[in-house]
């Protein structure tokens, strides 16, 4: 197993106060355990110290959310909450969510599916894998969708296909540009076939905003694989990542499986797929917010002129 | 029939795969077309032009193989980013051609190794999903054997979706649901059934138009009967303008 890969999941465990506070056990790769990962996955708890797994420097956890969970000495990034991450992203007060009760019901009975959703709302504290609404960045409008890796390690089931497909067709009528973090695990199995057609569901969607002309950018976060990498997180006009993301189809784990060798370091991490020609671009953390204000304007100020120029003709 | 034993039908080695179908309801008339013009000529995929009662159509097919010399070549029918591709730009001809464009699926799923993921596996996927969405011409659909996730769904965002009587259609595969579920990827049996993978549960559930029957041992029978429902679906759908057929695609895929 790919060390970087492992690290990256890495779990905070308290330990013991005498010691040191925290240490990281190095897990299995979980990716397509849904759900399990995230419910073993203790978010930072505040006033603590926190161990960077990367370059195992002690950080104050206070300093750590300040920085926006990116570690001050070696620029790893933790994951986030999807809520911290609209926060951190979008304009004071400017956040207005969309379709925040729709929540998941077992269409197809499956085995112990409601038991995991409770968990899945109780460990993340929000109602389905992705928040939708529309926000200001800088001052740009936008539509926003955020995954979140604490509901069933971001998987896609109905509710969050239909979520974003709303997303894209509110955009799609009222003319604005689309933002969309991605994480995920991939399609959701307790939902069967009806996950997997959430991916034609909201690439049509996909397709019908840009069709209209409108822009789509995505930014894909640790880690996003399976059906939304294979459906609307690599469907962006422009498509951003942050450092060092795990991004692919397949999981590392079911690749090793399948050739029954080890992946090379770094295999499906962001600046891979940079180097591949399947992103646009890596930008830390600190700097998104200013570069997808500045895409998102440099696409409005393009469309204005054009509506001059259809005035003057 | 159990679920299981839909799944041991459809991955059967002595079924028939797309070559047979195409081979038995286009006979000569199919003229194969190889590459994606990017890459590489991807055998999982087989493509081309075919004549369907006098009209040209375009036929492309997950194909398994049909020994293992073949299954090798075809790499047991899991494509790889470039046979995405290959199907995408048959599709694109068929559009400027204004021909209509017949999918036969039968993969386990997508080939998951180091090149597909270094060629974008997940872009060539999602690229086909968008594009089929808005592709003006008629495009049907079959299931013959493995609908095997993501890599299936590649070639099925159609106008209407068949699958044949034991066929499978899934998420994910039963040992693969079994193996997270139970942490045992023996309990196939139990696993799917909780998927909800055959063409009666799929039926139910809107995913699909309509089951083919499977006669016992006469297939000559079926590629017949089958045949002719793909003209006449061909010939209803070539009446519909592309701007309603994209419409009434989208609510298909919408309404989910
Ligand atoms: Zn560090």
């Amino acid at each position: 197993m790919d060390e970087r890969y492992e690290i990256q999941i890495g779990k905070v465990c308290v330990l013991s106060t005498k010691d040191m506070l925290f240490n990281f056990l190095k897990p299995k790769n979980e990716l397509e355990n849904q759900g399990e990962f995230a419910e073993n996955h203790p978010y930072i708890p505040e006033e603590l110290w926190v161990k960077c797994p990367v370059c195992k420097n002690a950080i104050l956890s206070s300093d750590l959310v300040e920085n926006h969970k990116v570690c001050p000495k070696c620029n790893y990034h933790f994951r986030i909450a999807a809520r911290q991450r609209i926060e951190m992203t979008v304009d004071e007060g400017t956040f207005n969510e969309m379709d925040a009760e729709m929540t998941s019901v077992n269409i197809i009975d499956f085995p112990d599916y409601p038991r995991k959703l409770r968990s899945a709302k109780l460990n993340s504290g929000e109602n389905e894998s992705v928040i939708t609404g529309t926000a200001e960045i800088n001052g740009e409008k936008c539509v926003i969708a955020v995954m979140n890796s604490q509901f069933m390690m971001g998987s896609m089931g109905t509710v969050t296909g239909e979520k974003i497909t709303r997303a894209f067709e509110y955009a799609t009528v009222h003319s604005l540009p689309v933002v969309v973090f991605t994480v995920s695990g991939g399609a959701r199995m307790q939902e069967g076939i009806l996950s997997l057609m959430q991916m034609a569901k909201t690439s049509g969607a996909v397709k019908r905003h840009s069709d209209a002309g409108l822009l789509y950018i995505t930014v894909l976060t640790d880690p996003t694989t399976g059906g939304v990498t294979a459906s609307f997180a690599m469907e962006g006009d422009i498509i951003l990542a942050e450092p060092h993301a795990l991004i692919g189809f397949a999981g590392p784990r079911v690749i090793e499986q399948t050739i029954r060798q080890k992946l090379p370091k770094d295999f499906q991490s962001a600046e891979f797929l940079l180097d591949k020609g399947f992103i646009d671009a890596v930008v830390p953390r600190n700097d998104m917010k200013s570069t997808l204000a500045k895409l998102i304007r440099l696409h409005t100020e393009s469309k204005e002129e054009e509506a001059e120029t259809d005035e003057c003709v | 029939m159990s679920a299981f034993d839909c799944v041991t039908a459809a991955r059967a080695n002595d079924r028939p795969t797309s070559i047979d179908y195409i081979t038995r309801i286009f006979g000569d008339s199919f003229f194969e077309l190889h590459g994606d013009r990017r890459f590489s000529d991807d055998k999982a995929v087989i493509g081309g032009i075919a004549e369907l009662n006098g009209k040209p159509v375009t036929v492309i097919g997950l194909e398994k193989g049909r020994n293992l010399k073949e299954r090798m070549e075809r790499n047991f029918g899991s494509a790889h980013p470039e046979g995405y591709r290959k199907a995408l730009r048959l599709m694109k001809q068929a559009e400027k051609f204004h021909r209509p464009v017949i999918c036969f699926v039968d993969t386990s799923g997508a080939y998951c190794g180091i090149g597909a993921e270094e060629r974008g596996q997940g872009q060539a996927i999602a690229e086909n999903l968008m594009e089929m969405m808005t592709l003006k011409t008629p495009v049907l659909s079959i299931l013959i054997g493995e609908g095997g996730s993501g890599g299936a769904l590649a070639l099925a965002v159609a106008d209407e979706v068949w699958m044949l009587e034991n066929a499978i259609y899934s998420v994910i595969s039963p040992e693969g649901c079994a193996s997270i579920l139970w942490k045992d990827s023996s309990k196939t049996a139990e696993a799917s059934e909780c998927l909800k993978l055959t063409s009666q549960d799929l039926f139910k559930l809107g995913v699909i138009e309509r089951i083919i029957r499977e006669p016992k041992g006469v297939e000559s029978k079926l590629f017949d009967s089958l045949k002719n429902l793909i003209a006449d679906t061909f010939d209803k759908k070539s009446r519909i303008s592309p701007e309603k057929l994209i419409e009434m695609r989208y609510s298909r895929f919408r309404k989910f």
